[in-house]
């Protein structure tokens, strides 16, 4: 770490504000690490039958978005989903 | 026609006592009358940051189980006449009492007040389902901390759910100087991140240690505290009063500094 990004480190304040948003959405949102762990399994299941996916590499999460209808955010199931291969793909 | 505020917060210690006495003493100078109700039952504490502490003879659960009337459990104020507070019980736990005895009580009070101030223990149990049971409005208060802002957000949920109209917030405890230097959420990164309408922002300050020391509400003095919460009352009065500047009060080295910075 250069002497320079001592400087440069995040603000706790932003930091504290960053880490509320997504916990609250997942409080918000009543889902328990364990379904997060179920709704995982069963995505990976299904995406399987069609293509080779990685699934160690496999995130899913609570979010927020802006909402296409409406002003404001609403919150969104975000999953990034890593192809080993598409060779069984149709 | 009355109105029946609840002040509450799901995490404790974040000043729901103080802003109850403060916000209920600062109605009652603006010539309202006014009762505070001390839902903390075992856990009593609003008399004594009233200064009230020597002259309870009734509480809550007496009026509750009808051992007394209840114009005999109120405690008129030291400084103004049209103040009552109805202490909690000490010796008795949340269990005394049920939400419907509470809303009945409330019932009874609306007839002579203006203002019923509801002062809620922490946490989401019983307790905190007997202080929302009558309430018509809500005062949540948080301080910028993450647990606190945590909580907030669980207890603005659970006010919601059980169709409580209006719910507004007060951030308090704030340190200027830590949220100019960024580090501590602002009034308007609370706001933003708990989405309810903001009815006051009080400042950390010590002159609420001295105050609460000496069992005299400081609203309506000269500290920037005082007057944060002489605010909030004028707007649940439905004034529009702008919000208070909170950096007036630098030091002078900050002062110079900023001097220097233009």
């Amino acid at each position: 770490m250069g002497f320079m990004d001592i400087f440069k480190k995040k603000n706790s304040g932003d930091v504290a504000k960053d880490r509320l948003k997504l916990l609250l959405v997942s409080d918000r949102a009543d889902c328990s690490p364990d379904v997060m762990e179920a709704i995982k399994n069963d995505i990976i299941q299904v995406i399987s039958k069609y293509m080779e996916i990685d699934a160690e590499g496999l995130d899913i999460q609570i979010t927020q978005t802006e909402s296409e209808t409406s002003n404001g955010t609403v919150p969104a199931l975000y999953a990034n989903i890593p192809i080993k291969d598409l060779k069984h793909s149709c | 026609m009355s109105e029946v505020i609840v002040i509450t917060s799901g995490k404790g210690g974040v000043g729901k006592t103080t802003t109850t006495a403060n916000v209920g003493t600062g109605l009652a100078q603006l010539d309202k009358k006014v009762v505070l109700i001390d839902t903390d039952i075992g856990l009593r504490n609003l008399d004594v940051v009233m200064g009230l502490e020597n002259r309870i003879v009734y509480n809550l659960v007496d009026v509750v189980e009808g051992n007394c009337r209840i114009k005999q459990a109120l405690i008129k104020d030291k400084k103004y006449p049209n103040l009552f507070l109805l202490p909690s019980a000490q010796t008795r736990d949340k269990t005394s009492v049920n939400p419907e005895q509470m809303k009945k009580l409330i019932e009874d009070l609306r007839e002579d007040f203006d203002f019923i101030l509801l002062d809620c223990p922490a946490g989401i149990e019983q307790g905190f389902q007997n202080a929302i049971a009558g309430a018509d409005r809500a005062l949540v208060v948080t301080t910028p901390e993450v647990s606190a802002i945590r909580d907030a957000d669980r207890i603005i949920g659970l006010l919601e759910a059980n169709e409580i109209g209006k719910i507004d917030l007060i951030v308090n405890r704030l340190r200027m100087d830590m949220v100019k230097r960024g580090d501590m959420m602002s009034v308007d990164d609370v706001c933003e991140i708990l989405s309810i309408d903001l009815i006051g922002a009080v400042p950390d300050d010590e002159q609420i240690v001295i105050s609460t020391n000496q069992g005299e509400p400081l609203v309506g003095s000269s500290s920037l505290a005082g007057k944060a919460y002489q605010n909030i009352c004028h707007r649940l009065l439905g004034e529009e009063v702008p919000f208070l500047d909170l950096n007036s009060k630098e030091g002078f080295f900050a002062k110079l500094a900023g001097v220097f910075k233009k």
